[in-house]
């Protein structure tokens, strides 16, 4: 059975083998797994693998096996944000990404677990349940796409795609000891990503390791005509793949070691800073004063965008149905049961600040804190070549311990939040370990500057063995 | 003279313009065309609002817009942004409409109209691009609705909502601003106004510095006129009975000629407008002065060239350019006749006759038109005979020529004939009393003067048998 | 602070239906976040444009040519509530 294989590792299985049995064996490891990260699994996967076998289809991803999460629209391949409200909603058209993916051979493998509508940091307000971390099944994967980092990290996938609104890809890659990107905004197409909170999300690849993000990064990146905000630049990624940090100039914003951060989390971070002042990199204090207020302004603007884009889920065109005589009960009440809580209390909340008399104390205001926020970064990238700082503040807390109390939950997107607010990318990659779980370095760049970060990302990789610790076999 | 407006009319009216006349819609590439096509056949994801979906604008949109403002005088804004209008109805597949709001791509224009007392300026408050929802069908009565069905072959058209100031003080002044408003359309070619639903109407009414009334579902230009006509009463009543107008919508019940409460709370509509995340801003004002340049000749501007070219009079003017396609024919016709014998015939002549069969200047020939004009003017057949003709070829087809025939209209020819006949006679009393006498082939020479008088366009047996009758009586 | 009542009213234009024996707790958990969310009145945000998009791109277009649209059936393949090619819904009155 293949187990924690990167992209290279794959060409080789298939290479001695075939693509079919190398999807194969991942079927039959997501059919025995008990993490819960996939919601379903794709009945043409050995189909399509077959086909590349026989040759009819090439490509720098003929025969990967790929797990995509579950708000990414897949023709012919159910696509519900974990939710009751899209049950049974099969979606007539690719996500552009798709449409790449399959260009390039991919095969996906089904659906991965999620925070419901991408709305969480771990994974359980999922109507699947939650997703259990491959380390300790206990903790949580992180979240939102919590299924698309804990199947990579037990390897029942080798790569995944996941959605970054404000924190979701590396929030979990932190969390499950592998790596993952949130590009530039515009970088790649939202066309075929259900959204959350458009002005801030992007599609990011999550890895065993930096090469798969820059190889994912080459197939799925790129200008696309359907997606409005989606910008025309060519980038090639891989040739970011060079273990040299010389003259690398870091930034460690204090702000984000505040209050509440994990000792075993600040040390890791602490050391991985050391090791890259080793290779030849030098590194500052930096102060980025308006990071306290990132977290309301986020939270403000992704729930009121939310309201708006969640509108549609009425139960009218396709999707869960509730009773009622007249249209307008029919809705309320569809959305009173199709909804879970959490997405309920954010189309609440976003409505609220959204409503007459509200508008400019709530959602006005965050816009102005968000150019505050953006002035941050523009300040302190103009000094520095990239951010360092800790992913999370704490590793992967339990299953239940923040679940009734959304603020709680809230407080710990800290210091992913303010990277979305300002449309820089950012990579998450392991740095070691507190209490056991993995810790995640984050590396933050300048605007479409993404060979910069996962140029660092890969030397730290090179010269360190982090990214080799597997979680142990769980069953 | 001054209309003094005894009861305080001020009518403003909120216009909805379908542009038609583009090929795709306003955010999609689907058809147009749909007007005869089954239900939900003209709709992609992004129409039909699927999760994940984008909108992208279409550029000619944005110039059939900005064709449209300027040809309304206003100012093309500088820069503009789509917003989202959020409020849940089963037509709008997004749960919002994406429109314009605080920056409408074009405002403070005005039309001229022909008002109670002369030429009256309407100011123009906007002019701003919206997207049609679907179209809504109720399953029996409306009273007794089993439910309702949808088609959104109609989601995503062009809208252009034009709203003016209330500067109407009559019913008849609104009719009149509506057919401006229509004729400039036409010119500008950016809808087909004949099409179902290309102009929908909205309407505000107060007297008496009153509270305004809307009303709203009219749904034709003689609708509108008595939809005021009804309410203007109707306020005016309730006033002189004590009553106070409330602000309020009503609904216009066509069949029923009243306008009925809606007894909405406006309380419960709070649209909670923010920009459209997906789209991004639109800087177009550059494009103004090439898009002006281009402009055809408008009515206004085409009467006044009407009245130096061809030296009619204002109403033959004014008829003459209201629409684009009566100008065009006029024009065509007056390339070919005299231009003020065309303006007659076309203006007051043809277009009644054509009014009395509700029928448009293109169920009739231009080069018909000219055949009846030149029979006329030149004496052949009477003025009647050429009204006669045209109802025929109205009422049953044909040539003017093969009815002039078939009907015997060639009456003036006849009176030729008849007056060179007795000349014939008077001018040769020899050959007269040769005849008389029993010579018969004296007639022959008379026969032959007559021929010789009429250029021997007269029919010979004919002269024959008239010399004949006509010796007969004298004798 | 929200109330009770407001809770209602977003609920209505949310088109969420919220049971009145749980609109009380509603107001509570929105509160502990709008309490969160108060902490940007102290922001001086005088002179600070809005950002409403983090990329200063203007004027994307697409030009007016007919794309394929869906086959009606695949139009109307998620749901069973469907008649005559229409989508059915309970009345709208």
């Amino acid at each position: 059975m293949v187990t924690w294989t990167d992209i290279s590792g794959i060409k080789q299985k298939i290479a001695e083998s075939s693509a079919e049995e190398v999807t194969a064996s991942y079927l039959e490891k997501i059919g025995k797994s008990c993490i819960n990260g996939f919601v379903r699994t794709w009945d043409r996967a050995l189909e399509v693998a077959k086909a590349i076998d026989a040759g009819d289809q090439e490509g720098p991803l003929a025969g990967v096996p790929i797990a995509i999460k579950d708000n990414i629209s897949t023709t012919g391949l159910s696509t519900t944000c974990s939710s009751k409200i899209l049950q049974g909603y099969v979606p007539p058209y690719d996500a552009h990404v798709i449409g790449k993916l399959r260009d390039a051979g991919a095969v996906i493998l089904g659906k991965t677990n999620m925070d419901e509508f991408a709305m969480g940091t771990s994974t359980e307000s999922s109507y699947y349940g939650a997703t259990l971390n491959p380390w300790d099944t206990d903790r949580v994967p992180g979240g939102s796409s919590g299924g698309s980092a804990a199947v990579v990290a037990a390897g029942e996938a080798p790569v995944s795609l996941g959605s970054d609104t404000g924190g979701s890809v590396r929030c979990p890659a932190a969390f499950c000891g592998v790596v993952g990107l949130k590009p530039t905004y515009g970088c790649i197409s939202r066309y075929g990503l259900i959204s959350y909170a458009n002005s801030l999300e992007q599609i990011g690849p999550l890895a065993t390791c930096v090469a798969d993000i820059a190889a994912l990064m080459d197939v799925i990146a790129g200008h696309d005509h359907r997606d409005s905000t989606s910008i025309n630049r060519e980038n090639n990624y891989s040739e970011a793949l060079k273990d040299d940090v010389n003259g690398l100039k870091i930034g460690v914003p204090e702000e984000y070691f505040g209050e509440g951060i994990d000792e075993g989390v600040e040390k890791a971070v602490w050391d991985a800073i050391g090791k890259y002042e080793d290779m030849g990199a030098s590194w500052k204090k930096i102060s980025m004063p308006h990071t306290k207020y990132a977290l309301a302004s986020y939270y403000i603007i992704a729930m009121s965008e939310a309201s708006s884009n969640l509108a549609r889920f009425d139960g009218t065109r396709y999707g869960f149905r509730a009773d009622g005589d007249n249209w307008h009960v029919m809705a309320s009440n569809t959305r009173a049961e199709g909804f879970g809580d959490e997405v309920k209390r954010r189309i609440l909340l976003g409505t609220y600040a959204l409503s007459a008399g509200y508008h400019d104390r709530y959602y006005l205001k965050a816009l102005k804190v968000r150019t505050l926020v953006k002035q941050d970064f523009d300040r302190a990238l103009s000094e520095v070549d990239v951010l360092m700082g800790p992913t999370m503040p704490t590793p992967a807390f339990k299953i239940g311990e923040k679940i009734d109390d959304p603020l709680s939950l809230y407080l710990a997107d800290v210091n992913t939040v303010p990277v979305n607010l300002a449309g820089v990318p950012s990579i998450s990659v392991p740095c070691g370990f507190s209490e056991g779980m993995p810790v995640g370095l984050q590396i933050i760049g300048k605007h479409f500057d993404e060979n910069t970060i996962i140029r660092a990302a890969y030397s730290f990789e090179q010269n360190t063995a982090h990214h080799t610790r597997r979680p142990r076999e769980v069953v | 003279m001054v209309y003094e407006n005894p009861d305080g009319v001020k009518i403003g009216l909120e216009v909805h313009v379908q542009l038609n006349k583009l090929k795709t819609k306003l955010f999609c590439g689907c058809s147009t065309d749909y007007h005869n096509d089954e239900p939900n056949t003209h709709v992609c994801p992004v129409c039909l609002g699927l999760p994940g979906s984008l909108p992208v604008i279409n550029e000619r949109a944005v110039e059939f817009a900005i064709r449209i403002g300027l040809a309304l005088s206003c100012e093309i804004v500088e820069q503009t942004q789509f917003h989202r209008k959020n409020y849940y109805y089963p037509d709008l597949p997004k749960g919002f409409q994406t429109t314009q709001y605080d920056y409408p791509i074009a405002s403070k224009g005005k039309v001229i109209i022909e008002g109670e007392d002369g030429e009256r300026v309407i100011r123009i408050t906007r002019a701003h691009m919206e997207e049609d929802p679907g179209r809504l069908q109720h399953i029996g009565t409306i009273e007794k609705s089993k439910g309702t069905l949808i088609n959104y072959n109609r989601s995503g058209m062009t809208l252009i909502e034009i709203v003016s100031e209330p500067d109407m003080r009559s019913p008849k002044e609104a009719r009149r601003y509506l057919d401006k408003l229509r004729s400039i359309l036409d010119y500008l070619d950016v809808f087909n106004g004949d099409l179902e639903g290309a102009m929908r109407v909205d309407a505000n009414v107060s007297v008496f510095g009153g509270e305004r009334v809307e009303i709203k579902n009219i749904s034709s230009f003689k609708g509108a006129e008595r939809a005021l006509l009804y309410e203007i009463m109707r306020q005016k009543n309730h006033v002189r009975r004590g009553g106070e107008i409330v602000m309020e919508t009503r609904h216009f019940d066509e069949a029923r000629g009243v306008t009925i409460s809606m007894r909405t709370k406006e309380a419960e509509h709070d649209y909670r407008y923010f920009p459209e995340p997906d789209l991004v801003p639109l800087r177009v004002a550059e494009r103004a002065p090439e898009i002006q340049k281009a402009l055809p000749e408008l009515p206004d501007a085409r009467r006044e060239r009407f009245l130096r070219q061809y030296e009619m009079s204002n109403m033959h003017a004014r008829a003459l350019t209201n629409e684009i396609k009566v100008a065009d024919f006029y024009e065509d016709v007056a390339g070919k006749v005299n231009p003020k014998d065309a303006a007659v015939w076309v203006a007051d002549i043809l277009r009644g006759e054509l009014n009395y069969r509700d029928l448009g200047i293109d169920a009739f020939a231009a080069k018909d038109i000219v055949t009846i004009i030149e029979l006329v003017t030149e004496n052949r057949i009477t003025e009647q005979s050429g009204v006669e003709v045209i109802r025929t070829i109205l009422d049953h087809g044909g040539k003017p020529q093969d009815i002039v025939k078939d009907k015997g209209l060639l009456k003036v020819e006849d009176d030729i004939v008849a007056k060179a006949v007795k000349e014939a006679i008077a001018e040769n009393p020899e050959a007269v009393t040769d005849y008389l006498g029993g010579k018969e082939k004296s007639l022959n020479f008379v026969v032959g003067k007559v021929m010789q008088k009429t250029k021997g366009r007269a029919d010979a047996r004919e002269v024959r048998e008239r010399l004949v009758k006509d010796l007969n009586d004298q004798s | 602070m929200i109330t009770k009542e407001e809770v209602e009213h977003v609920g209505w234009l949310a088109r969420i239906r919220i049971d009145e024996t749980k609109s009380d707790a509603y107001a509570g958990k929105l509160n502990s976040v709008l309490d969160y969310f108060g902490q940007l009145d102290k922001v001086d945000t005088e002179d600070v444009p809005p950002t409403y998009h983090v990329m200063d791109i203007v004027n994307v277009f697409r030009k007016d040519e007919v794309t394929e649209s869906m086959p009606q059936d695949a139009v109307l393949s998620n749901t069973e509530y469907r008649k005559e090619g229409n989508f059915k819904t309970p009345k709208i009155i």
